[in-house]
């Protein structure tokens, strides 16, 4: 299954859903790009919702970060919301967890972009 | 477990696409000796990233370059080596992409991931002067039923029997 994304508004959040695979040259550059396009728009409060994800690599989680020090770079924030086990086991692994503000529910995940700011 | 060794060899050009042909090759040898789907799952990703780190690092994407790998089924374990034509690396210095200084980083943790899913890693110095990236894990303990002291075949290994 190829990478694919669409985005949608949540409580003034704009969330990203991730479907398919994020690897070098599948999803990675796409995923790069999309936020770019997000954040060049204005959008800062940016979701990111893994439920769809089926494999990541290392170029992936390497994405991942990248998109996150672009956001901050723009005083936003991007948090990680329905990461299925061998995603979340690949954030245990790389203490990316450490990094990611990681939440089990998207309404909850909403609500805490509210929380911060 | 074969009854005797039992070796594929791949030779790929340096593309995208020899990736995920070398994980799937990767994962199939990996059921083929009764990996569970978790482990089948963790070998197939340390090939990809040993294949991804040949193909952007050694050979640094030139398409005129082979990327070697081959699977050994040995008694005990599954091997995998993967041989570039670019130069050698050493292991020590890939920074360790957990610490503080290389968190945010782009560098590691395609090592880091291949290290913690197979049970035996290192890097080579290959013939022609490239890396080898030499993995091994070992293949899963017979379950034994309790008490009879009977070995029961692993879920993958009775399917490969009966199909």
């Amino acid at each position: 299954m190829s990478f694919q994304t669409s985005s949608r508004e949540a409580g003034g959040v704009t969330v990203l859903d991730l479907e398919g695979r994020i690897t070098l040259g599948e999803g990675s550059a796409l995923l790069r790009e999309i936020i770019r396009r997000q954040l060049s728009g204005g959008h800062t409060k940016i979701l990111i919702n893994l439920a769809g994800i089926i494999y990541m690599d290392s170029s992936g989680l390497g994405e991942l970060v990248s998109g996150y020090r672009a956001v901050k770079g723009q005083g936003g924030e991007m948090k990680l919301v329905n990461l299925n086990k061998k995603v979340s086991d690949l954030l245990q692994i790389t203490k990316l967890y450490t990094v990611f503000d990681i939440h089990n529910n998207e309404a909850e995940a909403v609500a805490s972009f509210g929380a911060n700011s | 477990m074969p009854s005797k060794p039992q070796r594929v060899e791949l030779v790929l050009e340096t593309l995208l696409e020899s990736i995920a042909l070398a994980e799937e090759v990767g994962v199939c040898m990996a059921a083929t000796v009764g990996f569970n789907e978790d482990d089948q799952y963790k070998i197939g990703l340390s090939v990809h990233e040993g294949v991804m780190n040949a193909f952007q690092y050694g050979n640094e994407q030139q398409r005129e370059k082979k990327i070697r790998v081959v699977f050994e089924l040995l008694q005990e374990k599954l091997v995998v080596r993967v041989v570039d034509q670019g130069c050698c690396f050493q292991l020590e210095d890939v920074p360790d992409p957990r610490s503080e200084a290389n968190l945010m980083g782009d560098s590691g943790r395609g090592v880091l991931l291949m290290k913690a899913f197979m049970d035996e890693f290192a890097v080579e110095v290959a013939q022609g002067g490239g890396a080898e990236v030499v993995m091994a894990k070992r293949y899963p303990a017979p379950v034994r039923t309790p008490g009879s002291g009977r070995v029961k075949a692993s879920k993958a290994v009775r399917k490969k029997r009966q199909g």
